[in-house]
Formats: C-alpha cells, structure tokens, sequence
C-alpha cells in the first residue's frame, strides 16, 4: 500500500485536492474497461478504484446497479478483474484499489484473494458491506498481503465509532457525504459540509476523502474542503453508458471525451 | 423471554453464521434496534402488550388439529397440525408484524418499510400500519406481483404503497435489496420490518422470538391432546425459516424430538430449485453470513420455486448453524410435490395450505415413512392457500 499512501501524502504536500475514480470492472464491456481506465489516468485520477461486479449491491444506485449488472451479463469474472488491473499496473503508478461486496472475495478465499489482488498489483481494498464489526478477517488478510483496507464512515457515525474507524483503517478512511446510496443528490450542502468538518476533526491518522453524489468540479470543490479531497463514481458511470450506448461515435472519441470529462471534474476547466 | 438456547452470541452469531455485514450508514440504526429490542425483551409491559395483541388481534393461541383423514391415509403416526393458517391475514407472519411494529412505535419511527415474495409478509405488515395508522411501502418483486396478485390488491386496501421492484430477479431477493436500499436512504425514520429470520443481527434472534409463540403453544396443546409435550418429529417448510425456527425452538433442547426443514426442491435438486441448506454453499447476503444459491465467483444465483414465499436463495443464520450441527435435517420436496399436498390436505382434512407449507405437507408420504404408528408428528400449517388459487388452478 506504499503507492497509495504516498500519492496520497504527495496530494497533501502540494495542497492539492487527490482525486480517486470508480470504474466497474467488466463495463461497459470486457474490452473496454483497461482503455477507460487509461483515460482516466490520463485525465489526472490520482487514484483509482476498480469495481468488483456482484450481483446484489445493496449500497448502490441505479448508475453502478446497471454497470454491474451489464458486466456480470458480459462475463467478467474475478480473473479478469485481476487481468486488468495486473495489465493497468503494470503501465502506470497510479494506485488501484478494488472496491465490492464481501461474498465474491469470501468465496474466492479471503488468503488467495488478498495474495491475487497483490500479485496483480492492487494498493488496497474497500469494502461497502463490511464495516467494523466484520471487518477483522478481511483487514488482517489484507494487511498480510500489503493491502491496505479503507473502511467508511457516514453523516450518522457517531463521534467516538469514527475514531474507532480512523484507528482501524489503513490507507484512507472513505467520509460517504449523505445517508443515500451511490449516485443520490447531494442535499442541503450545509449539513454536507458540518458533517464533513466534524468528520475532520475525528479522522487524525488517516487522510480523509469525500464520496457519494459527486457530479461535478464544483460539487468536488465544496466536499473537498474539509477533506484531503473526494471521489466520483455514478456520475463517470453514466457518462460512459450515455458514450457507449450512443452508437454513432467512433470508440476513439469516447476515451477523448471521458478524458475531458475526468479532466474537468479535477481542473473545472470544460476545454482543458 | 427467556432463551432456551444461548445463541446468537453478542454480535450475533450463531457459530460461523449471521453478524452484521451492512453498509456503515445502517450500524446506528441497527445498533439503535438492538438496544430498543434488548430493552423491550425485558420490559413486563411489552410482553403485556405484545401478548393482548396477539390474543385479542392475531387471534392466539392457534388450534392444534389433529388429522385423523391424514393419518390414515398415509397409514403412519398421528399427525396434528399447528394451525398457523387460522391467524389473522392467513399465516405466521403476522406474531412477527406485531411485534416489530410495537418496537417502532416504541422508537417513535413512522415510517415502515418491509419486502415480501408471497405478499403474505406485506399483507402482514400492512395489517399491523394500518391498526396503528402508520405510513406502510412494501417492496415486490414484479414476477411475484403477477403470479401474488390478490394479496398485492390486499396490501393497497391496507392503505400499503405497493413498489414493484424490476431489478434481477424481480422476486424476494430483489424486494430485500429495495428495502435495504430505502432503509439506507431514509434511515433517520424508517423501520424496516423484516419478515424472516434472516437480515443482520439482530433481526434473525428478533424476528425468531416473536415466532416462537408457536412452539410453546405446541408443547402446552400436545400435553392436553396427548399427555406428553413433546412429538416425536415436528415439520416445517423452509424459505427464509421463520415458520421453521418458530416451532423448532420449543423443542431444540429436547434431543429425542427429530426435527425436519422442508425447504423446496422447484422442478428438481439438478434443475432450478430454491434448496439453499440441501444444495447452497455458505456466503453473505443481506447482512449476514448463512448457506446461500452461488455460483463458483460468489454471485448468488436465481432460486426456483412454484410457491412465491420460498423463491428465495438465501435462508436464516440460525438454520445454517442448526444444518451444520445436525439438529434439524433438512430436506426438500418439489414443485410437483407441493401441489400433490395441496391436493391431500385440501381432501383429507378439508384444509387449503398455502404452497410454502404444501412443501411440509408434499414432503410426508415419504418423510414419515419410517415412523411406527404409535409415535407423533406435528407439522406447522404456516398459512392458507386462499392467495395461491390461480396457480393451484393451473395444476387441477
């Protein structure tokens, strides 16, 4: 987990906001996954977290229901998770992260699991079904292997359990800005941002990074300031469903047009 | 209530099964049930409460039948049925309804959410909202909306905002994945009231205790009808197992009662089926960890059955705990053998199941077998077949 944590430390330094991107594996189709991943490299993702299809994700949205969904529907299995991610690692520095459910990876053997994922090059692992109280089996494979596990915390975590939280994770420890699933508007943004300074001032080991209902710059720039900076997911999703639905384009221009896209989530600059 | 066995253990497990594994957003939530329940476990007024509703409402305590016809039609031992079809709505579900929504109350939420296959749990919940003038959505699958429609007409009259749910399945699984999802949205308000022993802690214990009325009737009715408390084998069908749990937990510590889950066997054990303790393999769903339907990746697959109730391809924590000890022997009956116990009960004893307790029924001509003519079982009539008409029909 040394790539993510001293990218992260890097961030800090510079007084620059880390931007982390989800994309799920397997989506829009097995092939394109690795090429979207690149874009979003090149866009600027400081780091990136690479989706774990399954079949019942209970804390997500329509957005990443449908891209995991489509996936499974394509065929990607865990193997070819770990293709991508050995091949996307093995090109860039760019920490990557695998984010999911717990089933797969319990089926998968929590050992071999954290061991492939090393193998192949992941920094670390979240979890969105696992918290605290499950978490022991999974962090200490994890920690074995080198991987570090973020855990997440949300605006109803009292003060004491993120405290709790920020003693046991390791890499960063991932604030969710609203009670809601993945992709869900933002609401009253003044309770966003209390949440977020509270948050602040209990998550003292770890950096600390924003996520859920992040569309744009602007959105990014306001959960970002009380945080070391925030992560997209349902908003990049359906910009590459609306792409790779429209069948029109040539695929060339997609890359180009989810590179601008990420570009301008981290710059606010439309035509950087 | 006092506990006859010390499981789960304080976070909920039962051995290797159950525990908490929920979105971080749902842990106070949870943690805020957990204590409101461990209070009202202990609190004389609550058990008053509870035990009014369930006499003066539910319609408690439930006859114990014995089915002379039955009997000797299948020429084996007495068999009595727990007759859970005669409560109000038509099944079970309704002690577990009650219960919770007076742990609602008592937690001052007025929002009640719930997911149901049959509709017997929706029908259920919208019952005890609508007794008290509570805000009810149930969450359906849209397959289980088509062939459960009477009880989803029900639900509206109940005052219930019926949501059809499209994704995956559109059965039970996906009804249970739109009602975490609202619970993670709107928990400030909402109780979710599940309707099975299954969900994270401490819902499984939760919702196991409030069934347990049926096996403590059971024990006290079979003393007067037989002279003794206990049968020598007790039965019942197996979805998610609250029916199961809730007669099996009278009898768990007396070792010389053979206890039998009957979960369904769809169009057979090599095909579609919803066999999760016969064929299933453990793993993680809807909060905690049991025997699940998966594929080698860790995907839960599609469950099969002809009755809506049981189409589910996870089970309770506490059944996997009880398969892997032994205690309970779980087995299963098809498709085909439900509608034949439709058909035997309905002419023998003049009583229509429901297709989730058909399984038990459908499961005796062979599972009893064995069984000398001077011993006892006592299977759990869960619910009545009223809902089930229109595909009972089809197999006349």
């Amino acid at each position: 987990m040394q790539r993510l944590r001293e990218r992260l430390a890097a961030c800090i330094r510079r007084r620059e906001k880390a931007m982390g991107l989800f994309m799920t594996s397997g989506f829009p189709d097995p092939e394109s996954t690795l090429a979207i991943l690149r874009e979003m490299d090149r866009g600027g993702a400081d780091f990136i977290e690479l989706g774990m299809p399954f079949s019942d994700p209970l804390a997500e949205g329509l957005p990443i229901q449908r891209s995991s969904e489509r996936a499974l529907q394509g065929g990607v299995r865990m193997k070819d998770t770990f293709n991508t991610a050995a091949a996307f690692c093995a090109e860039s520095n760019t920490p990557l992260l695998l984010m999911g459910y717990a089933n797969p990876i319990r089926q998968y053997g929590i050992s071999a699991f954290c061991r492939d994922a090393r193998a192949a090059g992941i920094e670390g692992l979240i979890l969105a079904d696992v918290p605290l109280e499950e978490h022991l089996p999974f962090a200490s494979e994890a920690a074995a292997a080198d991987l570090a596990s973020v855990l997440l915390i949300a605006p109803n975590t009292p003060n004491d359990r993120i405290r709790e939280i920020d003693k046991a994770a390791t890499g960063f420890v991932y604030a969710v800005s609203i009670t809601g699933l993945t992709g869900s508007g933002l609401g009253a943004i003044q309770q966003v941002e209390a949440y977020l300074k509270r948050a602040r001032d209990m998550v003292r080991e770890h950096p600390l990074l924003a996520g859920f209902g992040i569309r744009t710059h602007e959105d990014a720039v306001r959960l970002s300031r009380h945080t070391d900076g925030f992560i997209v997911g349902s908003a990049l999703i359906e910009k590459v469903e609306t792409l790779w639905n429209d069948g029109s384009k040539p695929a060339k221009t997609h890359l180009e047009e989810i590179r601008r896209f990420v570009r301008a989530l981290k710059n606010g600059d439309e035509d950087a | 209530m006092e506990k006859t066995h010390p499981l789960p253990d304080e976070r909920g497990h039962f051995g290797l099964y159950g525990g908490v594994f929920v979105p971080e957003t749902l842990i106070p939530a949870i943690e805020e049930l957990r204590k409101a329940y461990g209070a009202a476990r202990k609190n004389p007024a609550f058990r008053q409460e509870l035990d009014a509703m369930l006499t003066e409402y539910a319609g408690r305590p439930t006859p114990l039948t014995f089915c002379e016809r039955l009997t000797t039609a299948l020429g084996g031992p007495k068999i009595y049925l727990k007759r859970e079809d005669l409560c109000h709505t038509g099944a079970h579900k309704i002690n577990n309804t009650i219960g919770q929504i007076l742990l609602a109350r008592r937690m001052g939420k007025t929002r009640i959410i719930a997911e149901t296959g049959a509709g017997q749990h929706g029908v259920a919940t919208a019952t005890v909202c609508a007794r008290f003038g509570l805000q009810c959505i149930v969450y359906m699958g849209e397959e289980d909306v088509g062939r459960q429609h009477l009880n989803v007409l029900r639900m509206r009259l109940l005052g219930a905002d019926v949501r059809p749910v499209s994704s995956g399945s559109r059965t039970l699984k996906d009804a249970t994945n739109e009602a975490i999802r609202d619970w993670v949205t709107n928990v400030h308000n909402t109780f979710y009231i599940i309707g099975s022993v299954v969900g994270p802690h401490p819902y499984p214990m939760m919702v196991r205790d409030f069934h347990r009325v049926i096996g403590d009737e059971t024990r006290l009715q079979l003393h007067d009808m037989e002279g003794r408390p206990t049968p020598d084998a007790v039965v019942a069908c197996v979805g998610g197992g609250s029916n199961a749990i809730g007669l099996f937990y009278a009898f768990l510590r007396d070792t010389h009662v053979r206890l039998y889950g009957v979960e369904a066997a769809g169009e057979g054990l090599n095909g579609r089926h919803a066999a999760t303790l016969t064929k299933g393999s453990p793993g993680i769903l809807h909060g905690a960890m049991s025997y699940l339907l998966q594929d080698e990746e860790g995907q839960v697959q599609l469950a099969h059955s002809i009755s809506a109730g049981l189409d589910y391809p996870g089970v309770g924590p506490e059944h996997a705990w009880l398969r892997d000890t032994g205690r309970v022997h779980y087995a299963s009956a098809t498709d085909a053998q439900a509608i034949e116990g439709v058909k035997l009960l309905a002419k023998t004893e003049g009583i229509i199941p429901a297709l989730e307790t058909a399984h038990a029924i459908g499961w005796l001509p062979d599972g009893i077998r064995e069984m000398a003519r001077n011993e006892i079982v006592v299977v759990n009539c869960s619910g009545r077949g009223d809902k089930d008409m229109s595909t009972i029909a089809k197999h006349l």
